[in-house]
């Protein structure tokens, strides 16, 4: 008995959508196994499942070599399985200490015994080496310490058998590099872990194993040493995929977007975009690169009319937009995704057909005289740009919230991008959305840009940025410390630029490093 | 199959009626431990209610100020805002009615009926959209505001049908409206008015402006997730402010209709908690007009039923407020009734 998990013939219906058919999927002792497909493809559900959260129509699943019925993540939990979400369920106000050990029911008396708690977190951390403060915030960690939180939650419940679904999707490539160190750690202690990505260099980088899902079925699974980028990209969406988007030179034309002298504070009067000078030009795409947290989404943010300039000037062509209203803003000719789809750029509990329309809800075939809204319009361009975005499943009553994490970005973009706004600002345009979407994401922005759109590019992807724009921005700690034209870009630079290196060292440093 | 979208209708609908069900179940034990049998009980409550079309008059006359009060604080629900405040502004659209009704005499009465009626509203309006401005320009909850709201229209109407405008007897009341500024009374010797049809054409509009505007379309956007609204570029701080102003247009209307349709003049503290039973009634009526509709018939006709099962039994009438109360409770346990009829989230 060499496996601690196995599902058989999985079936899983929603209204619409036969989510899993008949999938087959197990997990060796001390294995990470990857799980991969395109959005949609079912790899939530079938973990939701393993979990408790939903139930399978058909099918079997057999934990440590008995068969098992799991109907609740109580009973999960009992069999030794934890499960780390995208969206985190931690309790902000409490400390990490507390939010690990809820639910233990750790009392003195009547008192819940903190000490205590505070003490088995830390050996517990000490344990796996996963150091972190027990006493510290949820509310003031970073995303990736968020995370560790959740990983100890479980291991704190005697997980063995470990879910992450898309743990990836929210940290920075540093954070990222820490959780792989830690989940190699966890392999090392014998916990088995499936891993949910949409990123194929993280399944070539840290499984043993990995499977594919494609619209509910499983397509097959391979030793990761047997297979490559575009073996598995293939495998995901069933065709070539290019990972290079083709584009032709830019025809840069004049300034769309310029901002002078921008300065923007947090709630908190902290300066968090400290007196930038960046332009964008029609026809070009640019690409602003920096860590997340160096004051990119505060600087979109001034633009779209969502945050006070605390000082400066943003003109969008011949306009001032400085402090307008977002409405005014979309009227000057914006288009936005942005970075956090849930909180601002879905209204879940909408229809798709609702979400295709907001901010141009008020807008001619919209409504009829001033004020009746013509349902007729709105499921028209609902269906128009679902097909044309491919987004599935291709019902435009469903309610935005049921969809898949990808086809809700698409929601997004294809909302956005079928304005065909003068100045168009993408923020992680792809974050959680599949090989195969991201290439199609990446064809429309540069269509954006060749018929005549000003893009302004915001990503935590190197690789992202490098193949889209046209000139690159690099921004640190509030400042844009750089701009440069593509061909003088590399991702070595831009990794030294982002971390706070001056330019004029760049050279310098490349030579001290070649030297050592 | 079902399709997602009426399978969530069906669940909108089912649960509410299990609440309803579930409250009869638990209120037969207390029957019964009065030694009556629940089913002569339950049949004289259903009998006394809807047993003839003088009583499912007498039901619909009490229902109506429930529907306006139910639907005033669905409507702000429905953007998001808690409109604890209706009983205040059904005590100030009530009071402006009334001053319409009792000051202007002469007029013809297709003029000073709707003059009166638009009083109300214009009352309601203007108690609701104070906290709704409150929270919008100074991010106070609205909550807190309204109920203070509440306190300061009741002394407020208080002071004002005992001192200024004192009808001049013995009891606190202003004198009575001018018959021009009367509904009419549908089925005498019933007291229901013609503030039903008011009532359901307010579920009308309210419908229509939720669902077959743009103006609903921002209202829900806003109630739903406040920051893609913006993001929408929809007007946050207005639509909370509008949200409040029609709730309490129709909170208005319930005092008016009470006052046109069944007092005639502005008796002091008649309301006897109407806009608190909006609450409940929205709550069960899940906050859609429709739902308001049948809920506060619900409530209506528990309120017509008990008095007859008070005469004719020894249920005592008690026993009403005990199962309205259960309804509630089942109502807002939603998760614990879905648990039990093993509906689940994806079903
Ligand atoms: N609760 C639900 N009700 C109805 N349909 C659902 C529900 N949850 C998921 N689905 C549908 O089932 C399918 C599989 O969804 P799932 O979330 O498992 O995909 P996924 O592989 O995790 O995608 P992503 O990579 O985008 O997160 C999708 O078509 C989705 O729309
Ligand atoms: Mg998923």
């Amino acid at each position: 008995m060499d496996k601690v998990l196995e599902m058989h013939a999985i079936t899983k219906q929603f209204p619409r959508v036969l989510a899993n058919d008949q999938v087959d999927f197990d997990l060796e002792y001390g294995e990470i196994h990857a799980l991969v497909g395109e959005n949609g493809s079912g790899k939530s559900t079938l973990m939701n499942i393993l979990y408790g959260l939903y139930q399978q129509d058909a099918g079997e699943i057999v934990v440590r070599g008995r068969p098992v019925q799991i109907n609740e993540p109580r009973v999960a939990i009992d069999l030794k399985i934890g499960m780390v979400f995208q969206h985190f369920m931690l309790v902000e106000p409490l400390t990490v200490a507390e939010n690990i050990v809820l639910g233990a029911e750790l009392k003195k008396g009547l008192f819940f015994d903190s000490k205590r708690a505070v003490q088995e977190v830390e050996n517990l951390s000490r344990q796996y080496g996963l150091t972190i403060d027990p006493r510290a915030k949820i509310a003031d960690l970073s995303v990736g310490l968020q995370q560790r939180v959740e990983i100890l939650k479980a291991l704190y419940r005697g997980a063995e058998i470990l879910i992450l679904d898309e743990p990836t999707a929210v940290l920075t490539p540093q954070e990222v590099e820490d959780l792989f160190k830690v989940l190699r750690t966890l392999k090392a202690k014998g916990t088995s872990i499936v891993f949910i990505t949409h990123k194929i260099k993280e399944v070539l980088a840290l499984s043993d194993r990995v499977s594919v899902l494609r619209r509910g079925r499983k397509v097959g699974t391979k030793a990761t040493a047997e297979t490559d980028e575009q073996n598995l990209a293939e495998m995901m969406v069933g065709r070539v995929v290019l990972f290079n988007v083709d584009k032709k030179p830019a025809q840069p034309g004049p300034e769309v977007l310029r901002m002078e002298q921008l300065t923007v504070e947090d709630q908190f009067g902290q300066v968090k975009v400290d007196q930038v000078d960046l332009s964008v030009r029609k026809g070009e795409v640019l690409g602003i690169a920096g860590v997340e947290g160096n004051g990119q989404s505060e600087l979109v943010e001034a633009i779209a009319g969502l945050r006070k300039a605390a000082s400066g000037r943003i003109f969008l062509g011949d306009r001032e937009i400085t402090n307008s209203s977002p409405l005014k803003v979309r009227e000057a000719g914006f288009g936005y995704v942005p970075e956090d789809r849930h909180r601002r750029g879905l209204v879940l509990d909408y229809t798709v057909a609702d979400n295709l329309i907001l901010g141009i809800h008020g807008k001619k075939p919209f409504v009829k005289g001033c004020m009746i809204r013509d349902d007729q319009a709105v499921y028209e361009n609902a269906e128009q740009i679902i097909e044309q975005y491919d987004i599935r499943p291709p019902v435009a009553k469903q309610l935005a919230r049921s969809l898949s994490g990808g086809n809700q970005q698409k929601i997004v973009v294809g909302r956005e991008f079928t304005q065909n706004p003068d100045l168009l600002i993408c923020a992680q345009p792809t974050r959680g959305v599949d090989v195969g979407a991201i290439e199609f994401i990446h064809q429309q922005v540069i269509a954006q840009r060749d018929q005549g759109a000003a893009v302004l590019l915001v990503s935590a992807e190197l690789d992202e940025i490098l193949s889209l724009s046209d000139r690159v921005a690099v921004m640190y700690n509030g400042k844009i410390v750089s701009v440069m034209s593509a061909d003088e870009v590399t991702e070595h630079k831009l990794g030294f630029l982002m971390l706070g290196g001056r330019l004029e060292d760049y050279g310098a440093n490349e030579v001290n490093g070649h030297a050592k | 199959m079902l399709s997602r979208a009426k399978a969530i209708r069906w669940q909108e609908i089912v649960t509410p009626l299990a609440a309803v069900v579930l409250a009869l179940i638990i209120g037969s034990g207390f029957i019964l431990f009065v030694g009556e049998n629940p089913l002569t009980a339950y049949r004289i409550l259903f009998v006394e209610s809807f047993g003839s079309i003088r009583n499912l008059a007498t039901t619909l006359q009490r229902a109506t100020p429930l529907m306006f009060t139910g639907l005033a604080v669905a409507f702000a629900y429905r953007a998001g805002l808690f409109n604890i405040g209706a009983e205040g502004q059904v005590y100030m659209g009530a009071f402006a009615a009334a001053w319409v009704g009792f000051t202007f005499t002469g007029l013809p009465r297709f003029i000073h009926l709707p003059l009166a009626i638009l009083a109300g509203m214009a009352g309601g309006a203007i108690w609701g959209s104070i906290p709704g401005y409150l929270k919008a320009k100074l991010g106070i909850h609205e909550v807190i505001n309204a109920i203070m709201l509440n306190f300061i229209a009741l002394y407020l109407t208080d002071w004002l049908a005992t001192g200024p405008f004192h009808g001049g007897s013995w009891v606190p009341e202003t004198a009575r409206i001018s018959p021009s500024a009367a509904l009419t009374r549908l089925y005498p010797p019933t007291r229901l008015s013609g503030g039903i049809f008011l009532a359901l054409a307010a579920a009308v509009v309210a419908y229509f402006i939720l669902w077959k505007t743009r103006q609903g379309y921002e209202l829900r956007a806003v109630g739903l997730n406040p920051q893609a609204a913006e993001y929408g570029g929809i007007n946050v701080a207005k639509n909370t402010v509008i949200a409040m102003a029609v709730a309490g247009a129709i909170a208005g209307l319930a005092g008016t209709e009470q006052i046109l349709g069944l007092h005639n003049r502005f008796i002091v503290r008649f309301s006897a908690d109407l806009g608190f039973m909006g609450i409940a009634v929205a709550l069960l009526g899940k906050n859609h007009p429709v739902g308001v509709l049948f809920a506060a018939i619900l409530f209506g006709a528990l309120q017509t039923g008990s008095a007859a099962m008070d005469r004719l039994t020894s249920v005592p009438r008690e026993l009403i407020t005990i199962i309205q109360a259960l309804i509630i409770f089942f109502v807002a346990a939603e998760y614990l009734i879905r648990r039990i009829l093993r509906m689940r989230e994806e079903a």
